[in-house]
Formats: structure tokens, C-alpha cells, sequence
């Protein structure tokens, strides 16, 4: 293809959807409407995963050792936690640490535990990390079963339902994202097919003064891309926007301290690139498969 | 050169709208296709640009063999064969100049060639003063003048038209004819398919009739042979 000829279909493209006004208008509305909503959903489900990760990587299994065990024993069970599958990062905290972390846990009240000080009943204690916090679980059984363990501790219950529900939580997520966008690309294609629809003279005309499939798909290739685009600039605006008050209030205002927001800053430009990326894919796809029905490939 | 020999062509939904069909056209012939409506006259001229495939049979034009040629080579065959219609299909929205551009801008021309081959053929069609206007400006006549100019832009060797005066009045239809003989006295092969008995009767030129799927006449100098009562 010449320089002359791409030129053209560039021309030819941003022409045409000045030309086909109100289609342009429809399928770029199609294309706003559904990004909005996408947009809206991707800013709260990568949200409430960042959340999920936050509480996920909290999540850590502490293993009391024995009163009895010497060093080299607790050396050995530390090998044997550490050669269990999955497990990232095993840290070992003396019985004085855990006093300390346990009265400075109690606030003011904590200082009533200073009398432990001199005769602490805690135990040593590995903390153990799970390399996906999914495994936590698993890991926890495992640990369970080895000599010179007194107990194991992972917040038992609460852990099981916290997975259970962002699981869910995700899925339900996913599953709306994927169906909203499968719905997108049935309506742009549809909008796109109509606009088509009408330049089927055009396409016939093209074919009948010796143009090339090619030839014929490149504006339209290109008019897609542009209605992809523009469609998507409107809910970027919108949700930087809100998402930039929505930031800035609760972190003012509200900020509750186990739930924190994305920052706006690398979150944002990344969802729109994301929206940027997905407008431009649908509008592609929609206007090149409306296309090829016309050109009995 | 066209050359049929033994076309046959059954649709898909059974009807045979070609029953072996024969024929050659030389190079700068002007043909006039005649014969009742739904005879196979539409078809026999389809076949010429590949609209429509053969069932059976080859089909020369220009030295290929349109029976065999691949999908993906019809737009180069249609570069070399200048085509209009009844409904002169242009683009609404797009004005002369552009309009016969187009034919060009297909088939990657330089802008400069573009410009002088286009303002040569509108000023051969007579419409070199409306390059602005929109189709929707022009009478008839002057639509088909620029159909005929998008048609000859790139020079074909072959002008085939689906009855090009369908929709005009006798007078215009006349202009119509005149402006196919000029391009004929360049050279240029025309196959004509039409009702008009009139200018087939003046111009007395090879007459071709179908009836039925079959070629029932071709006369060199021949009239047109019907009434015109079914026109």
C-alpha cells in the first residue's frame, strides 16, 4: 500500500464519519454507554481486589512451638515448614517479641501485661507466609502434623469464609464484566452493521470499479477504530473526574484504616488505557465483521 | 476480446437463465444486446465482468478465462472493463469530481494522474463545468454522463452497459448513444444490452438478440426486431 493510499483511507474515514453524522453518533454512544459502565465496574472490582490482596497477604499462619523444643529441634522444624510446597517466607519470633507485639496490640491497656515480663507464658513462635494466601489453608493442616508444633493459628473460620466470599466476590465480578462486554460488542456490531447497512452501495460500487477486498476493508477498519476512540474519550473524562472526588473525600473525610482506595494517579491513566484499548477493539471488530458480509468472502 | 463458448448458467433456485451460449465480440466492436425481459440478457452481460460465474463453459475476455478466474483476481479483471447501469450508481455524497476519482483511487493512482485523467474524461463527457455539483444537482442525463466518465477513466479496453437509457428520455437517451459512439471510435469494444428500439434501429450496428437463454439472432447490421409495445 502507497503512502498516497493510506493517506486516503485516513481521509476517507474521518470524512465518512462526518458524512454518516448521526450514525456516528449512534454507534459512538453505543461504545460510551457501555465503557461507562464497564469503566464504573472495573474501577470498583479493581478496587475491591486491591482490597482482597491487602487482606489476603495479611493473612499469615502462626505456629506456636513446643515449650520443650531446644534450637536444633525448632531448626529442624523450620527446615521441614519450609520444605512444605507453596510456603514463601517463614519468620521466627521469640516468646519476648510476642509479649511485645501483644502489649503494644493492647494500647493502653497493654502495660497490665508488663508483669508477664518476668515470667512469659507465650510461646516461641514461626510466622508463616503463603506464597498465594489461597493455600493458607492447606499449609496451616500441614503444619499441624509436625513434631514440636504446640499449635497452629491462622484465624481458623474466619480465613475459610473471608476466601469463600471474595471468591465470590470476584467471580460475580468477572462474570458481569465479561457480559457486559460481550453485550457491547453485540450492540456496536449492530449499530456499526446498520451504518454499514446503508454504505452497502458504496462497498458495491468500490467492488465494481476493481477495488480489493483490502481496499474496501481499510476505511472501514479505520472508521471503527475512530468510533472506538471517541466513544471512549466521554466516560474517561467522566470517571476521572468522579473518581478523582470520590478519591480525595474519603481520603480527607472517610479513610477507614483496613480499606484503602487505588490512588488515582497510576490507576486511572491504566483504566484508561484499558477503556482506550477496549473501545478501540470493539469498534474494530464490529465494523470489520459487519463488513465482510458484504464482501462475500 | 470476449468469447463465450457454451456458457451455461442455471441459479441456484433452478431457473436457466443461460442454455449454451456462443459468441465472440472483437475488439472495438459495438454490440447491442436485445431481446424480451428475463430472456438471459442481464446474465449474458453479468457474465462478461464476472458478477455471475458460468455453471459450465469458458469465458474469454481480455485473454483470461473468467470460468476459472479466482476470486481474489476479479478486481484486477474489473479494472480492464468499464461498467454502467440503468441507475447510473453513484455515490450520493460524493460530487463529480470525486465520483469518477474514485475509479482511479481504487486502483492506487497517483494524485496528479488522477486529477489529469479525470478532467480529461469529464471534459470529453461534457459535465467539466459541474465538477462541484452532487449527483442530486444533476438531470439524469448528466448522472449517466458521469457514470460513463467514472466507466472509461482508466481507459478499459471493454464498456459493458445494462441499459444505460433505461431511465431517460428519448432525447437525452440519444445524447447518451452519441457519447458511446465517441468512445467507440477510440477503440474501445461496447456491449450494449437495451430496449430502445429506436436508437437500435438508427445506428445499425451488430444486434445480438436472446431469447429463452439462447443466442436467436446476431446480424451485423441489424435492427431491433420487436415491437416496442413491452418496453
Amino acid at each position: 500500500m502507497t503512502l498516497h493510499t493510506f493517506k486516503r483511507h485516513v481521509r476517507e474515514s474521518i470524512k465518512s464519519l462526518g458524512r454518516n453524522g448521526w450514525m456516528t453518533f449512534a454507534s459512538a454512544s453505543a461504545v460510551t454507554v457501555t465503557l461507562l459502565l464497564v469503566g464504573v465496574f472495573f474501577a470498583v472490582m479493581f478496587n475491591i481486589n486491591h482490597f482482597a490482596q491487602k487482606v489476603e497477604n495479611d493473612v499469615e499462619i502462626r505456629v506456636h512451638i513446643e515449650l520443650t523444643a531446644d534450637s536444633r529441634q525448632k531448626d529442624a522444624l523450620r527446615r521441614r515448614i519450609e520444605a512444605i510446597p507453596n510456603v514463601k517466607e517463614v519468620r521466627y519470633s521469640s516468646k519476648d517479641e510476642e509479649l511485645k507485639r501483644l502489649i503494644k496490640s493492647m494500647g493502653d491497656e497493654g502495660s497490665s501485661f508488663r508483669l508477664f515480663e518476668q515470667d512469659n507464658p507465650l510461646s516461641d513462635v514461626y510466622v508463616v507466609k503463603a506464597a498465594h494466601p489461597q493455600d493458607t489453608v492447606k499449609i496451616a493442616k500441614q503444619i499441624e502434623t509436625l513434631p514440636f508444633v504446640h499449635k497452629v493459628n491462622y484465624g481458623q473460620g474466619t480465613v475459610e469464609k473471608l476466601f469463600d466470599a471474595l471468591k465470590v466476590a470476584r467471580n460475580v465480578g468477572l462474570v458481569l464484566i465479561l457480559g457486559l462486554l460481550f453485550t457491547a460488542m453485540f450492540l456496536i456490531s449492530n449499530t456499526i452493521k446498520i451504518t454499514i447497512f446503508a454504505r452497502r452501495r458504496e462497498i458495491e460500487i468500490m467492488r465494481l470499479v476493481g477495488a480489493t477486498n483490502g481496499f474496501i476493508r481499510w476505511p472501514f477498519f479505520l472508521e471503527g477504530l475512530w468510533l472506538g476512540l471517541l466513544g471512549a474519550l466521554f466516560p474517561i473524562a467522566a470517571l476521572s473526574i468522579v473518581y478523582y472526588n470520590v478519591y480525595e473525600v474519603y481520603e480527607q473525610r472517610v479513610s477507614l484504616p483496613f480499606f484503602e482506595l487505588l490512588p488515582f494517579s497510576p490507576f486511572m491513566w491504566q483504566l484508561s488505557g484499558l477503556l482506550l484499548a477496549i473501545g478501540a477493539g470493539i469498534g474494530i471488530w464490529g465494523s470489520v465483521m459487519s463488513v465482510r458480509k458484504f464482501l462475500k468472502v | 476480446m470476449i468469447e463465450m463458448q457454451d456458457v451455461y448458467k442455471t441459479y441456484p433456485n433452478g431457473v436457466v437463465a443461460l442454455n449454451g451460449i456462443n459468441v465472440r465480440i472483437k475488439q472495438g466492436e459495438f454490440v447491442y444486446v436485445v431481446g424480451p425481459s428475463g430472456a438471459g440478457k442481464s446474465t449474458f452481460i453479468k457474465m462478461m465482468y464476472r458478477e455471475e460465474k458460468p455453471t459450465s463453459g469458458n469465458i474469454m475476455v481480455n485473454g483470461v478465462n473468467l470460468a476459472k478466474l479466482k476470486d481474489s483476481k476479479v478486481p484486477l479483471l474489473r479494472r480492464h472493463i468499464g461498467v454502467v447501469f440503468q441507475d447510473f450508481k453513484l455515490l450520493p455524497k460524493l460530487n463529480v469530481y470525486e465520483n469518477v476519482a474514485f475509479a482511479l483511487e481504487v486502483i492506487e493512482e497517483s494524485p496528479k494522474v488522477i486529477r489529469k485523467k479525470v478532467m480529461e474524461v469529464l471534459d470529453l463527457v461534457g459535465l467539466k463545468h459541474k465538477i462541484r455539483s452532487y449527483p442530486n444537482e444533476l438531470s439524469g442525463g448528466e448522472q449517466q454522463r458521469v457514470s460513463i466518465a467514472r466507466s472509461i477513466v482508466n481507459s478499459p479496453k471493454i464498456v459493458i452497459a445494462d441499459e444505460p437509457t433505461g431511465n431517460l428520455d428519448p432525447e437525452t437517451s440519444w445524447g447518451i448513444v452519441e457519447l458511446f459512439e465517441k468512445i467507440n471510435d477510440r477503440g474501445t469494444t461496447i456491449v450494449m444490452a437495451t430496449h430502445n428500439k429506436e436508437i437500435v434501429n438508427a445506428t445499425r450496428r451488430r444486434v445480438i438478440a436472446i431469447e429463452n437463454g439462447k443466442i436467436v439472432r446476431d446480424e451485423a447490421k441489424g435492427e431491433y426486431g420487436y415491437d416496442a409495445s413491452y418496453v
